[in-house]
């Protein structure tokens, strides 16, 4: 099942005194349920521009962008937060954790905006998550008093706690060493798996891209096979047939 | 429903989370709101002491509302005839039914203290003018039917009286030694509270009792002149004062004033403490809006710094509505507390003893509770000024760009 679909997509930033940046240009992209993608390229080559168009937080200047088979640009405002807050789980390099609040409060945060038993019971569901990544000893702790890979499992467990359907990462492994990054990569496929949500990992590192199904390279704003620069990315069902 | 109530409660459990985490910079921003909302509580608190106390006293002095007054006199200035206004009088109450009324003389009595022989200021009432005037005793009870047949006349005294008797205990019947024509012994059945600058004796009996003390001839030289009270229905006031005026004009007849007016502290409709209310209350005022001032400061302030936890909550499925929703209640709530603060302030300032003795100048027997009415005029002024102060805030909020606050 098709959860994001991306056709031709093209983002473009207007500049004072100058012509218009693009940023992306023709971006195809297909990314079903469980699936495991991971995105490379260089500073400055649209990673985050892409992964907030996938996150639902920015819109394509041109082309077409459709979120479980509804295009994307049919959404209230509104609406678009809700589906971001239900199926749209975002892990940042910098962790993100809220200072001041306890690991606990930290996972409970994506509950206040639920509705029903997520939020009425949002405390025994944030606990329960924490308790999966390792850290139901860890709950009242502030994140100042958490090492880098523990922030990042809360941070993990923050993304995790209303089952979203796709799971953006950015850079997880960015501030942590070799070894916990590794541990931590291992925990987020563990609990993605679970979960049966889709994976898409920004990276530098070749070592994390690896452990993804499906490699991209995005390269000067264009999306391609990681490994093939100049090979256009294909669908699904055509992924398949591109030689490695 | 569902949706609403949570995204209520949510925001709610978000602003308290903002608030605990900052308790110190909301504290700090929030001294002004709270001195500002028990300046404005405790006014209006003060206020309802001192109307209390002035009622109080309009009412002993003027009547209950509506109270009215009739006054009769012969325009060449000889005395009216005692029994025909007596007759006129109690065939008037008859008439309209008007259950509490009193005559009412203001005379002077010998006394014999221990110390020598004292001229004493008498108020001679009928029975009912208890009631109208709310006269309360510190000791002993007002006069009873049965007290206009003692054959030693029933007296109440005031406690500068009562003090200069050494203050015997009431249960002993103590008598009191009235000079005059007629020396008589009179029973003293109660004692009454004094303003504190009031330093003379006074003292209280029935009309009839003071008529028995002196002869007709004296009362006739002396042209002592009843006033006469009747305690009505405010609404039926207008009509019988007319048809009261009409019907003693019409008997007595011409060379005669009648006048019938109000006289009750109601029938002015003037608040002596407005104008230091307003002066109070517009004091209050700027103290709340300087308030207000440093708090919309601060909270700008503070969102330059909460710019990424904004991003990070929007990222996480918050709507513009509940972000707008979440700031203004931080404001909300963070002043409702200081307004709490403020309103328990004005109480323990409003009903501290010194101070409502100091307010009422000893003329409150009532104390009137702390008025509800204050403490809801606090706590809305603290909510109002909150959501002002939570606006600007809340807009700036709901404008930051989610991409780029995540990236702050």
């Amino acid at each position: 099942m098709t959860l994001l679909h991306l056709a031709g997509v093209t983002r473009t930033v207007q500049l004072v005194d100058a012509p218009p940046l693009t940023i992306l240009s023709g971006v195809d992209l297909d990314v079903a349920v469980g699936d495991r993608v991971s995105i490379v390229g260089r500073s400055g080559s649209g990673k985050s521009t892409l992964l907030n168009l996938l996150g639902l937080l920015d819109n394509p200047t041109t082309g077409d962008l459709e979120f479980g088979s509804r295009p994307v640009k049919s959404f209230s405002s509104a609406e678009r937060d809700r589906v971001r807050g239900r199926d749209v789980g975002f892990i940042f390099q910098q962790f993100n954790l809220l200072q001041g609040r306890t690991a606990l409060e930290n996972v409970m945060t994506p509950l206040l905006y639920a509705q029903g038993k997520q939020f009425w019971q949002r405390a025994r569901i944030a606990s329960e998550m924490l308790e999966r990544v390792g850290l139901g000893h860890r709950l009242g702790a502030m994140p100042d008093r958490l090492s880098g890979g523990e922030q990042q499992r809360v941070a993990i467990a923050r993304s995790l706690v209303r089952g979203p359907r796709l799971i953006l990462a950015d850079e997880p492994t960015g501030a942590l060493d070799l070894e916990t990054g590794a541990d931590v990569m291992a925990l987020l496929d563990e609990v993605a798996t679970a979960s049966g949500a889709a994976l898409i990992t920004i990276t530098h590192d070749p070592a994390i891209a690896a452990l993804a199904s499906r490699h991209l390279r995005l390269d000067h704003g264009v999306l391609t096979v990681a490994g093939a620069p100049a090979a256009p990315v294909l669908h699904d069902t055509e992924f398949a047939a591109v030689p490695a | 429903m569902n949706r609403l109530l949570s995204n209520v409660v949510g925001s709610f459990v978000e602003a308290w989370q903002e608030l605990r985490i900052h308790k110190t910079r909301v504290m700090l921003s929030l001294i002004g709101v709270a001195v500002a909302v028990c300046a404005i509580t405790s006014v209006v608190g003060l206020g309802a002491v001192a109307q209390q106390a002035l009622q109080e006293q309009n009412e002993q002095q003027g009547g209950r509302a509506a109270t009215l007054s009739l006054y009769v006199a012969k325009y060449d200035g000889t005395a009216m005839d005692p029994e025909v206004m007596q007759d006129l009088w109690t065939t008037s109450l008859d008439r309209y039914g008007i259950e509490y009324a009193s005559r009412i003389v203001n005379s002077s009595q010998t006394v014999q203290f221990a110390d020598g022989a004292v001229p004493v200021r008498v108020t001679a009432v009928d029975q009912a003018y208890g009631t109208m005037h709310r006269v309360k005793l510190t000791e002993g009870g007002w006069f009873t039917a049965e007290d206009a047949d003692r054959l030693a006349p029933a007296v109440l005294v005031n406690q500068v009286y009562y003090d200069r008797l050494g203050r015997p205990d009431l249960a002993t019947h103590p008598t009191t030694i009235l000079l005059g024509d007629r020396p008589t012994t009179a029973v003293i059945t109660g004692v009454y509270p004094v303003s504190t600058w009031d330093t003379e004796p006074a003292m209280y009996m029935l009309t009839d009792t003071l008529t028995g003390l002196s002869s007709p001839e004296q009362q006739t030289a002396n042209g002592v002149v009843p006033n006469y009270e009747m305690w009505v229905p405010t609404d039926l006031s207008e009509d019988l004062t007319t048809a009261i005026q009409r019907d003693f004009t019409a008997a007595i007849g011409k060379g005669t004033n009648v006048s019938v007016s109000r006289q009750d502290y109601a029938a002015f409709n003037e608040d002596p403490f407005a104008s230091i209310k307003l002066l109070v209350g517009g004091v209050a005022g700027l103290v709340l809006l300087l308030g207000a001032l440093g708090l919309v400061n601060i909270a700008l302030v503070t969102l330059k710094q909460r710019i990424r936890e904004i991003g990070v909550r929007r990222s996480f499925g918050a709507t513009a509505g509940r972000v707008f929703f979440s700031v203004m209640m931080e404001s909300i709530v963070a002043t409702l507390v200081a307004g709490v603060v403020g309103v328990i302030g004005a109480v323990l300032i409003v009903t501290n003893p010194m101070l409502q003795e100091f307010i009422s100048q000893g003329m409150v027997t009532d104390f009137p509770p702390f008025p509800v009415e204050a403490a809801i005029l606090g706590l809305v002024c603290a909510t109002v000024v909150g959501a002002l102060a939570g606006l600007l805030p809340a807009l700036v909020a709901v404008r930051v760009k989610v991409i780029d606050a995540i990236r702050y």
